[in-house]
């Protein structure tokens, strides 16, 4: 099946009927094992004690975010290149996700600085970039839920979403460059020594099975917003009926 | 009379004279200004350590302030239609629009921030440096802030929205427009890096910007 | 010159507006959209002024320059006046004089070569010349709106119920003006629901079905943009 079918969204809407029972089994698997090992597999941190088991949701979520991000811009890029009516619905549907994910990993982070710290909130310089990231999803869903025209809205979105992945390297930058000017000794480092194998193992399985959590949603997500178009269609079909609008017939007269 | 300066005398005019035109962004400016003392209290040590971040931050606000109409105006009476039938491409009408918009609000607002600089007690080489971070970066600020002029053009209550989209964008901005500022007067980081930085952000609004809110422009339209 | 459009379809909101209308015009015609309100003749209009995208269908112009759009050898002249209170009428139509790309054609001579004051002149509103368009009446405002078709060359003038707003004078000073356009060799197209008397003129009707058998029409009709399955 190519991408050239699955424009069709009936197509779309039977793959994902088809594909979603072994996709939730999958999650489920995946998550379960995840945390299992995060909580009995994984060492405790010698010095965080208990607290560092929070990675396995904090990191992930992180990693999420952004992959959401990606995935706008990828369907903002097929919304405006190939005027492709699914990337509108996926670049709707993952927005909220994008936010949910920004939102856990800065709450995550929120309750892990509370015990590593001594405080709820940090500006170090991570947190300080998801809070802006949390911010421009917030504001890309605001646009669409303002804007009445689906088809405009998408592409409204699809260019703040284009121009906030243009800048989003630049704001990490300028966040970082800010923090290190204020805060000289970083407190949180990723580009420490190596994980060891009991963390990096556990780590790697939360990730995977929050990206096909993600794919989930973000098919559930989709094939909601594909109904929701529908029923508006269906409205729209139901007031042209009773004044009908749609049937207009022109004929040219020479005088 | 070339296009590009007909397009500009005419921005210019109408922002001039509309709505107390400069004055109106400048008065807001002080406004915001006045109040951070009032938050914070006045001490004036550490109003002079903060004043360039007040100072921008003001700057910032004053900016949004006026942007939504940027486009909205021409599209409610008509004239957005007629320019994008123009003949002239979108993007250098966008340039052309913003730069008339931060002549006629963003320059006075730099041309009065060396003024707000004595509410916030600023020694004379922080002034400097301030007003000059503030003439390289409120241009940036107008220009991205164009973009979400684009977006939001055809809604009717854009306002508070635009803002939202535009104040996350403008964060690189800030930050380095402040650094820059306050790196004069000594701080960790010699002034001419942060300032190069906010060089090359405004370099860089200067095509994203146009761009950006030409395509937006272009689909908005119906 | 020669304006080909062959079946366009349009959609606003998701909504079918109207489908498949062809018609062709030559230089020296006029093309007068009518029809009861509501039934997409604004729609064509704008549609033809590139302000509003065709879901299918072409539109060509044979004997234009060769690089520019169709919308860029037209003017537009819809429900708004596209001025600005604040600037002076002499300001608002020297603008558009400055601004707007001229379109100059072999067999196409137009007497849109009129300085901004002799062009408030021809349309009796040279005494407003240097007050600001706020203070102009409505009828005024309508005349400087019209004034830009007449200091900037374009062969194509799609007007939207031109004569809305004018008194009887106007009205003829409009129609003459019109008049002179064809004969120039120029192009209208003009939607209107009261009568226009102007030479060569070819009539487009639209007209509203019963409203039973549309069930065809409906049949593709998603909301949605390209992909017609989605209902």
């Amino acid at each position: 099946m190519t991408l050239y079918d699955l424009a069709n969204p009936t197509r779309f809407l039977s793959l994902v009927e088809r594909i979603m029972p072994w996709l939730i089994g999958a999650t489920v698997l995946a998550l379960a094992t995840g945390l299992y090992m995060a909580f009995f597999y994984a060492p405790e941190d010698y010095q965080q004690g208990v607290t560092v088991r929070i990675m396995f949701v904090h990191v992930p979520s992180a990693w999420l975010a952004l992959l959401c991000y990606a995935m706008m811009a990828g369907s903002s890029i097929g919304t405006l290149v190939w005027k492709h009516p699914l990337a509108d619905v996926s670049a709707k549907a993952a927005a909220p996700l994008g936010a949910a994910f920004t939102f856990l990993a800065l709450f995550s982070g929120s309750i892990w600085a509370k015990p590593m710290w001594g405080t709820w909130w940090v500006w170090d310089a991570r947190l300080t970039s998801f809070l802006v990231l949390f911010i421009m999803y917030l504001g890309i869903i605001a646009l669409w839920r303002t804007m009445d025209d689906p088809i405009k809205a998408a592409k409204a979105n699809a260019i703040l979403t284009l121009v906030g992945v243009i800048n989003l390297p630049i704001i990490k930058f300028s966040v970082d460059w800010w923090n290190t000017l204020h805060q000289p000794a970083s407190v949180f480092r990723t580009d420490g020594p190596a994980l060891h194998s009991s963390i990096l193992v556990p780590l790697l399985v939360m990730a995977g099975a929050f990206t096909l959590f993600f794919i989930m949603m973000h098919l559930m997500f989709m094939r909601n917003e594909i109904y929701a178009r529908r029923i508006r269609a269906m409205r729209m079909r139901a007031a042209s009926a009773a004044q009908p609008h749609a049937n207009v017939t022109a004929q040219i007269r020479e005088v | 009379m070339n296009w590009m300066t007909a397009l500009f005398v005419r921005e210019f005019k109408i922002a001039a004279r509309v709505g107390g035109g400069a004055l109106i962004g400048v008065l807001f400016f002080l406004a915001v200004v006045t109040v951070f003392p009032f938050g914070v209290g006045p001490d004036l040590k550490m109003l002079a350590r903060i004043g360039a971040a007040v100072l921008w931050i003001g700057a910032l606000l004053a900016t949004l302030l006026g942007l939504d109409r940027l486009f909205q105006a021409d599209r409610e009476d008509g004239t957005l239609d007629l320019l994008l039938m123009s003949g002239r491409p979108p993007e250098l009408i966008v340039l052309v629009k913003c730069a008339a918009h931060w002549a006629a609000t963003g320059l006075p607002l730099v041309i009065s921030a060396p003024v707000l600089a004595l509410f916030v007690n600023l020694e004379p080489t922080a002034i400097g440096a301030v007003t000059l971070t503030l003439l390289v970066g409120t241009p940036a600020l107008t220009l991205i802030g164009a973009v979400g002029a684009g977006v939001t053009v055809s809604l009717r209550r854009g306002g508070v929205l635009l803002s939202i989209l535009v104040i996350p964008l403008a964060i690189p901005v800030l930050i380095f427009g402040v650094s820059a500022a306050t790196a004069a007067v000594g701080g960790p980081t010699p002034f001419l890096t942060p300032l190069l930085y906010l060089c090359a952000i405004s370099l860089f609004a200067l095509v994203l910007g146009p761009v950006a809110a030409g395509a937006a422009l272009r689909v908005a339209s119906d | 010159m020669k304006l080909i459009c062959d079946s366009l379809t349009c959609e606003r909101g998701g909504r079918r507006v109207f489908e498949n209308v062809t018609f062709q015009i030559s230089s020296g015609e006029a093309l007068i959209v009518r029809g009861p309100n509501g039934v997409g003749k604004s729609s064509l209009l704008r549609v033809i002024a590139g302000l509003v995208a065709v879901r299918s269908g072409k539109m060509a112009l044979e004997g234009g320059i060769e690089d520019r759009t169709v919308p860029e050898h037209c003017h537009y002249f819809g429900h708004l006046d596209a001025l600005k209170p604040s600037l002076t009428a002499l300001e608002n139509l020297s603008f558009w004089r400055s601004f707007y790309e001229p379109v100059e054609l072999a067999g196409f001579s137009s007497d849109a070569t009129l300085g901004a004051s002799e062009a408030l002149e021809t349309l009796e509103i040279g005494h407003t010349a240097h007050l600001p368009a706020a203070f102009l009446s409505a009828g005024q405002r309508r005349r400087l709106s019209l004034a830009r078709l007449l200091v900037v060359p374009r062969p194509i003038w799609i007007m939207d119920e031109p004569s809305s707003a004018l008194d009887a004078a106007s009205e003829r000073t409009l129609l003459g003006l019109m008049a002179s356009h064809i004969n120039g060799g120029g192009i209208i197209i003009a939607a209107t629901h009261l009568p226009l008397d102007l030479p060569n003129t070819k009539y487009l009707e639209f007209s509203r079905g019963d409203g039973r058998d549309d069930e065809g029409l409906a049949e593709d009709y998603d909301g949605f943009g390209d992909s017609g399955d989605f209902l």
